[in-house]
């Protein structure tokens, strides 16, 4: 491949901003200078599907209404843990109003035992709630009704829901041989090819950073301080708004799917391969998605079942999730009991880092906690051993930072504890630990705007409800996907249409790909038509691991450029000049020799030979390179978010007043979308620090608060003040240079809030969520 | 079994035969197709569902169509007026009180009746108001932004009238 050199900006402006020089394929566009210097790219652009979402008019998967369309609800075991001897659906099928009945030959969505662990040909029950059939009918009400009439002989067997329970030997076992999980699309799933004993998988003791480094006994023998504990994490579940579901409409030639999916690519891929069909006779649509958070990649059991649904009644079915479902069998962040030693010396230079955990996803993997230990500070000695622990209970699923929260909860406590020790500043530890650039300015620009300074000795405020700050830091991988392509089309009336199969799962990616298209041709974003979220477009990637802006920007703005370049070499000779001295701006093409000389975009489209000029890219190679394997790229997103809480001793009850929140996303494209993506991770993270949890019944197997009304979740008036700093960090690795703040928004909140409560009594807390009662024990009071 | 019902839905005049135990979210979303009213819950928890019954916010998956017999209803597509948007909506638009959207139709239904009972309403007024609608994606911040918008444009409307 032709190549060219180009200097891009380099380093954080008004810390270390410089030049690199870069060696790029020819046909790729020139660097863009920093946002300061950019019309709509970095600016406060508003959403363009606003409009659609405040009227009403956006059509969600959940309002899918197609002609003759059915609807599907599934029978789930109300047993956690069985084996079925017969299932009789003679009944269902004969009641008025139903047109379809199936019964699941093999469970899905869930890890895959070796051997099968099927009996009498239907799977094994593993969690209640697992579905085992499902009706098709004319109304959910008439889906319902027939689902009563299936007859299911089971064998009951004994079972076991909680995580330390099932760590017994004497423990009822959920898989009897290893199992494996794939990860669909960016969802889940775990290591593969680890050992399962009892209901312990694992150790995993490596990940793509690497495995174990050093000797981490030596490295406590040389320590001068150690902080040893466990920390313990909940079950949080995602509590999208619009539930998983699907409407899958299976004609003879081709089947179209409507997915509240993160992954329009990977429900085609499974569909297409559950059902034995070529991926080119599979449509799968997402045009507006209400919120996933990570649980909703896959194609899940409850699609399995629509197309099976619709391919035996010859009609549309739609299936949606009620709340209860979404609770009990659609993902959840599993929980963790974490070990953690930390050894340093007396300036703070870490000697070893030792982490061992144990998590539950239920019947599925994924329960570790992350690589945030192993990667976010230089220590020369690490291990890590990460256990999954099966229990009866829902699969887990991937969200915000798998792992890394739990993780972070730890890591980040062990420091803050470590500081005190070592009678430094939590924030001059890091200088001490932490090498990353990104976050020195974080932490000078957080300090500043949270005024840091005002931080008492722990537990020194008076009165009864006492005052505390707090700081957290946190690293996510610059993921990449190189499976990611642009087309654009460019008309003779004028209309400029992007297209990709690349949902936008509410985060705002149809406006950033408006704006970063209109930016290099010199128009305005509401110029744009943005159509994605299908995959009769160029695939697109799943929107997970805050991998689509750096995945999907890259190809949409080379593919402008290589239009522009084509609209160039039909106007040049018009122009009198050659392609080359030509530029786009404010919807002109002009020339560079004599700026009189001119032709709006509109004009010079009209002189197409035909109707459309289309043209397109997929994501190239990082610009010098990645870090490992052509997935991750280098730099990190960093970020350091601070908290403010008001602890009221007498009750318990933790408030948070405020946070302040510095990121970093190389190029940042659009503040406004930003802060907002910014916003909902942190009140999340509020959320899982100090009101969310699952409560299961370990006498039934089941979620005891499987809804939206004793499953806590914060309204308006229970969220802090939140500030944002978005810090520009560019890298010169692609066209546009930018990143995703999904995951990285989420990671440090709980434990920062965690360090304020400490900040604030002056006694730690071990456990998630920070409820009153925890508080009230670690003083003293109950 | 089927009753009859007669209601007035944005303004259009209805008249249906629905089952008893159809709730007034279904009838709006699978009846007259207007699927702007959302479902999140259904324990009247979430407020994607809230619509105007008779001038007052109702989560619509609490009362039965029939209830709502002699209504009169009003949607989140009822209140833009013809291209040009409700100042609530407006507001919404403008201040990115919104992500994903789902929320977002339960959202301004609720601004709505805050803001006909109180058109000047501080910000722990407009967040009291609030609660019972949850947002998962990006939080309240600038949907309390939205309203405070909404709130000034609606009070220069009315000077102006």
């Amino acid at each position: 491949m032709d190549t060219k050199k180009v200097k891009f900006p380099h380093g954080i402006p008004g810390h270390n901003l410089s030049e690199v020089e870069r060696e790029i394929p020819t046909g790729e566009p020139p660097a863009w200078p920093i946002n300061d210097d950019l019309k709509v790219v970095g600016k406060r652009v508003k959403r363009t599907d606003a409009l659609a979402k405040v009227t009403g008019a956006a059509k969600y998967t959940s309002d899918i209404q197609l002609q003759g369309m059915l609807f599907g609800r599934m029978l789930r075991s109300n047993y956690p843990h069985a084996k079925i001897k017969s299932i009789d659906t003679s009944a269902a099928e004969k009641y008025d109003g139903v047109y379809a009945v199936h019964v699941f030959k093999n469970a899905v969505g869930m890890a895959q035992a070796k051997d099968g662990g099927n009996s009498a040909g239907f799977p094994d029950v593993k969690f209640a709630g697992q579905p085992i059939a499902g009706v098709a009918a004319i109304s959910v009400d008439v889906a319902e009704e027939a689902l009563k009439l299936i007859k299911v002989d089971y064998e009951y067997l004994p079972f076991v829901v909680d995580l330390e329970e099932a760590q017994k030997p004497e423990a009822p076992v959920v898989f009897k041989t290893d199992v494996d999980q794939e990860d669909r699309g960016g969802g889940g799933g775990g290591q593969s090819g680890l050992k399962t004993k009892g209901n312990l998988r694992g150790p995993s003791t490596s990940s793509f950073f690497g495995g174990p480094r050093g000797d981490v006994e030596k490295g406590f023998e040389t320590a001068d301080f150690i902080v040893e504990h466990v920390y313990r994490t909940q079950v949080h579940t995602h509590c999208s708004l619009e539930t998983h579901g699907v409407v899958v409409d299976w004609r003879p030639d081709n089947v179209t799917i409507y997915a509240s999916t993160q992954n329009t690519n990977s429900v085609r891929h499974e569909f297409a391969e559950m059902f034995d069909l070529p991926k080119s006779k599979v449509r799968v649509i997402t045009e507006f998605m209400g919120g996933g958070f990570g649980a909703k990649h896959s194609l899940g059991n409850f699609g399995v079942m629509a197309g099976h649904l619709s391919k035996k009644s010859g009609r549309p079915v739609s299936m949606m999730l009620d709340r209860k479902e979404e609770h009990i069998s659609s993902g959840n962040r599993p929980n963790s009991v974490q070990y953690l030693k930390i050894g340093a010396k007396k300036d703070g230079t870490l000697t070893a880092i030792k982490q061992k955990s144990h998590g539950t996803a239920g019947v599925g993997l994924g329960a570790g906690v992350g690589r945030i230990a192993q990667v976010m500070y230089e220590c020369p000695n690490f291990s890590t051993e990460q256990y999954d622990v099966f229990t009866h209970a829902g699969p887990g699923a991937a969200w915000r930072a798998p792992g890394n929260v739990q993780g972070a909860f730890g890591l980040e406590q062990a420091m803050d504890e470590l500081a005190e020790k070592l009678n430094m500043d939590p924030l001059a530890l890091r200088d001490v630990i932490d090498k990353s650039d990104v976050r020195k300015v974080e932490r000078q620009r957080g300090a500043k705007q949270f005024d840091w300074s005002r931080r008492k000795k722990p537990g020194s405020d008076s009165g009864t409800v006492k005052k505390g700050l707090g700081m957290a830091q946190s690293t996510w991988p610059r993921f990449v996907n190189l499976n990611s392509t642009v087309e654009i089309r460019a008309y003779k009336d004028g209309a400029i249409e992007v297209r990709s199969g690349v949902q936008d799962i509410g985060t705002g990616t149809k406006t950033i790909l408006a704006q970063v298209v209109a930016e290099e041709l010199g128009m305005k974003p509401e110029d744009i038509t943005i159509r994605i979220g299908d995959t009769l477009f160029p695939t697109g990637p799943g929107s997970g691991g805050s991998i689509v802006t750096g995945s999907i920007t890259p190809p949409a703005r080379n593919a402008a450029y290589k239009l522009k370049l084509e609209l160039f070499d039909q106007v040049a000779k018009e122009l009198e000049t050659v392609s080359s001295k030509l530029s786009m701006s404010g919807g002109f093409i002009v020339s560079q020799e004599d700026n009189s000389k001119k032709i709006a975009v509109k004009d010079a489209l009209k002189k197409m030979r035909t109707e459309q000029i289309t043209t397109s890219a997929s994501r190239s190679d990082d610009y010098g390179g990645f870090k490992m394997g052509s997935f991750l790229a280098h730099g990190d997103l960093g970020s350091v978010q601070f908290a403010e809480v008001s602890v009221d001793t007498e009750t318990g009850f933790v408030k948070v007043d405020k946070i302040v929140a510095a990121h970093s996303c190389g190029r940042p494209l659009n503040i406004t979308q930003l802060e907002g993506q910014i916003n909902g991770g942190v009140i999340q993270g509020v959320s899982y620090a100090l009101y969310e949890y699952r409560v299961m019944d370990n006498e039934t197997g089941h979620q005891m608060n499987g809804n939206l009304d004793q499953y806590k979740l914060p309204f308006a008036m229970e969220i802090p003040e939140i500030e944002t700093i978005i810090v520009e960090d560019y890298g010169g690795r692609s066209s546009t240079d930018a990143y995703g703040i999904g995951e990285p928004a989420n990671i440090a909140t709980a434990v920062a809030v965690a360090n304020a409560v400490y900040n604030a009594i002056g006694v730690r807390i071990y456990e998630l969520p920070i409820t009153p009662d925890k508080v009230l024990k670690a003083l003293n009071k109950i | 079994m089927v009753s009859p019902i007669h209601l007035k839905v944005n303004g259009q005049p209805r008249s249906d035969e629905v089952e008893p135990r159809l709730l007034l979210v279904y009838y709006l979303r699978e009846v007259l197709n207007l699927t702007g009213t959302h479902v999140g819950c259904d324990t009247s928890s979430c407020g994607a569902c809230v619509v105007l019954v008779d001038g007052k916010a109702v989560k619509s998956c609490t009362m039965l169509a029939v209830q709502a017999d002699g209504s009169e209803i009003t949607t989140i597509e009822g209140l833009a007026n013809g291209s040009e948007l409700h100042p609530i909506q407006e507001g919404f638009k403008e201040q990115h009180g919104l992500q994903c959207g789902f929320c977002t139709p339960g959202m301004i239904m609720t601004a709505l009746q805050l803001l006909e009972r109180n058109p000047d309403p501080n910000e722990a007024e407009i967040r009291e108001a609030l609660d019972g609608n949850y947002c998962r994606c990006t939080g309240y911040h600038n949907v309390v932004k939205a309203i405070q918008y909404a709130a000034k444009k609606m009070k220069k409307e009315v000077f102006h009238d």
